[in-house]
């Protein structure tokens, strides 16, 4: 069975390939669509129970299929690895995606592009299982720029809008940067380590390079830079809220669940190599708690329902990197998991409401929707809860965990496990906010739920995972070094579990019974001023807007005639010149021609003769 | 065996050859340049002839005989197209059927 692993990502390809290719019938588009999917999916399920049932320190699986290329040293292989962390990330992906492609059926049954969106998530998942799959960084890269690019198409979906096409300019553009910045990790790896294989690196770092000496830290540096820019994290983060213009499913299969965790699987993936950097965990971890805090602030002003989910995924991530960072790597995955389950349920719901309300995205026009959407309502719940991380729900085991590994981290644990419990008292008033605003209050807008099975299972089934999914247990046993973290004092651990009560409370008090100190805060000018501070996400729009943008828009202006064509240009009037000259001379006179034949025999002979 | 010296028949020739050339270049008329050019012709056609009594070789004679050959061809295409230039120009004008050029 396990010799069956490299269909796991060719079926998607192969569903890719039929859609684009094959102009099926809607129905048959569908099924392609959706069947690849569920086929990985449960061939997954049967891998994994192999893998699983083998002992514990012989649960790898190397599949190498064909050389891929081999450069000097350098020999690289199209091999497929497959450990409990991959096992892990590719159930997570066949299985949440399985899960969202079925939704798709029901969501997208009347957009004219049905058979296109189909495609591109049919080969976003086999770009996202390269990704998880690859044994070495070039698989991965290879996989990791191939969601990229279906982002970028899914973004972009709707590209009759030029708005959507600019979000999805951006999004392509900003991950760039950071997969640039990756790049140079592995040109550096090469050139020190002379190979590209993740096993032989984790070896031969540990065999060559000293902890925290600088080549370690360098590659560890431009690794991260990469992973910033997939998970939007500070400072490459504008794109992901607006890359919320996409269709609803792709901001839960992309843009939640499985492509911006990428840069967390790659973290825990190297995170030998990051062991050898410490300064650069440790830049992690503030990142992670930087990120988290700031978009957690804007999600508290935004009035677009899905632009909250998207600051609330930056913010979720914030504490994927925050457990990266102070070397709580399962805790890291855990947490990717549980986030996988309850986001990719949120944004369902979010898309449920959206199509109820006829694409209305405004939280303010929305309100009472309660008794008109009781399963949008319950699955917001639930997945609201579980983001919250209130007892009992899946997020509150992986969070809690987080926050109990940052409490015991050693350098300025306690300031990162602050801004971590601060992040959830804040995750706990704008998730509150955003559903007594909803599904509260006075009752706005007819609706009414009219939805098929296609989205009624899903939802049903992401709510039983948001509750249950902590209670997962997840298979690291040798691939993670042990993290010992005593279960923190009575303080940090009642203190971590209530927090979200209290922020529950404080939207309770601020958004359901219309609190007069909210009105007077919001109508005082320094009120304003912070409010329109963190709706704009902190400025950094306008920031990189004035300082990276304008600049390079003028450079272009500047440069608009390139200036390395201008030499060719200067060739083509040269002989454009030449041409004119010489044209000038056919006259037509055949007198004129005679004359000056016999001219130049003249000359000629007069030349020999003297000479 | 006395001829005519060589130089006689070499200037007689040139003499000739440069009257054709001053035709070709001077005259407007399409068929005064052509007659011009069956002088040219014939002037080469004198200086091979000399060539070949100075030598006593057949072969200036031989090539007299090609030059005549090729004088007459050329003749005879050449008025064919003047005949068509006129009829379709009008004139023999060469400075007037000046159409072809850059």
């Amino acid at each position: 069975m396990l010799n069956l692993l490299w269909l796991v990502p060719t079926l998607p390809l192969v569903g890719f390939v039929l859609l684009v290719f094959g102009s099926l019938p809607r129905k048959l588009a569908a099924c392609v669509g959706v069947g690849s999917i569920g086929l990985a999916a449960a061939l997954t399920l049967l891998i994994g129970l192999q893998l699983l049932s083998l002992p514990s320190d012989e649960q790898l699986f190397r599949q190498m299929l064909w050389a891929w290329f081999s450069v000097a040293e350098l020999n690289v292989n199209f091999t497929l690895y497959l450990d409990p962390l991959s096992l892990v990330m590719m159930s997570i992906i066949t299985g949440i995606g399985f899960l969202i492609h079925l939704y798709s059926v029901g969501y997208m049954a009347d957009d004219v592009a049905f058979n296109r969106f189909f495609a591109y998530m049919n080969l976003f998942v086999a770009a996202m299982l390269l990704l998880v799959l690859g044994d070495n960084l070039v698989v991965l890269y290879l996989g990791w720029e191939g969601v990229g690019l279906c982002s970028y198409l899914l973004i972009g979906f709707w590209y009759d809008n030029p708005a959507n096409g600019y979000a999805a300019r951006k999004a392509f553009i900003v991950t760039r940067i950071g997969d640039t910045s990756m790049a140079l990790g592995l040109f550096l790896l090469v050139m020190h380590l002379e190979t590209l294989d993740i096993q032989a690196i984790t070896q031969q770092a540990n065999a060559l390079w000293l902890p925290g000496s600088w080549l370690p830290v360098l590659a560890a540096a431009l690794l991260l830079g990469g992973a910033l820019g997939k998970s939007a994290q500070l400072p490459l983060q504008t794109w992901l809220p607006d890359a919320m213009a996409g269709p609803t499913p792709i901001s839960a299969l992309i843009h939640a669940a499985t492509m911006v965790t990428a840069g967390v699987y790659l973290i825990a993936r190297m995170h030998e190599l990051f062991l050898l950097a410490p300064q650069v965990m440790v830049v992690i971890a503030v990142i992670g708690a930087a990120t988290l805090l700031i978009s957690g602030f804007t999600a508290l002003t935004q009035t677009d329902i899905k632009r909250i989910l998207a600051f609330s995924t930056m913010s979720q991530l914030g504490y994927m990197f925050l457990a990266l960072g102070v070397g709580a790597w399962s805790a890291a995955i855990f947490h990717l998991m549980t986030h996988a389950f309850f986001k990719a349920l949120l944004f369902l719901a979010a898309g449920a409401v959206i199509i109820s309300l006829h694409h209305e995205q405004n939280i303010f026009k929305m309100g009472g929707l309660r008794k008109r959407l009781p399963l949008s309502f319950w699955c917001f719940m639930i997945g609201g809860l579980a983001l919250t991380a209130l007892p009992l729900t899946s997020g509150y085991y992986s969070k809690h965990e987080i926050l109990l590994a940052t409490a015991s981290f050693e350098n300025g644990g306690m300031w990162l496990w602050l801004a971590g419990v601060a992040g959830a008292l804040i995750t706990g008033i704008y998730t509150f906010r955003l559903i007594f605003i909803v599904f509260f209050g006075e009752q706005q807008g007819a609706a009414q739920e009219s939805f098929g099975m296609v989205i009624r299972l899903p939802l049903v089934v992401l709510c039983v995972l948001s509750v249950l999914g902590g209670w997962i247990p997840l298979p690291f046993g040798e691939i993670f070094p042990a993290l010992h973290f005593d279960h923190g004092s009575s303080l940090v651990n009642w203190l971590t579990t209530l927090v979200p009560f209290v922020g529950i409370g404080i939207a309770y008090l601020c958004f359901y019974k219309n609190n007069a100190l909210l009105e007077s805060l919001s109508k005082a000018r320094s009120g304003q001023l912070l409010r329109r501070f963190w709706f704009s996400g902190w400025g950094f729009d306008w920031f990189y807007e004035l300082f990276f943008i304008t600049p390079f828009m003028c450079l272009i202006a500047i440069n608009k005639n390139d200036v390395v064509d201008s030499f060719y240009s200067l060739l083509a009037s040269l002989a454009r010149v030449l041409h004119r000259l010489l044209s000038f001379t056919q006259t037509g006179r055949v007198r004129w021609y005679a004359a000056v034949i016999v001219l130049g025999v003249v000359s000629f002979v007069g030349v020999g003769v003297m000479r | 065996m006395t001829g005519v010296p060589i130089e006689h028949g070499l200037l007689l020739a040139t003499l000739l050859f440069s009257l054709g050339l001053l035709g070709v270049l001077v005259r407007r008329n399409i068929i005064f340049v052509l007659m011009s050019m069956e002088i040219m012709f014939n002037a080469v056609g004198l200086a091979f002839i000399t060539g070949g009594s100075r030598w006593m070789q057949a072969d200036g004679q031989i090539m007299f005989m090609l030059v005549l050959t090729l004088a007459a061809a050329e003749v005879a295409v050449g008025l064919a197209l003047v005949l068509q230039l006129y009829k379709r120009f009008k004139t023999l004008d060469l400075d007037v059927l000046s159409k072809l050029k850059g």
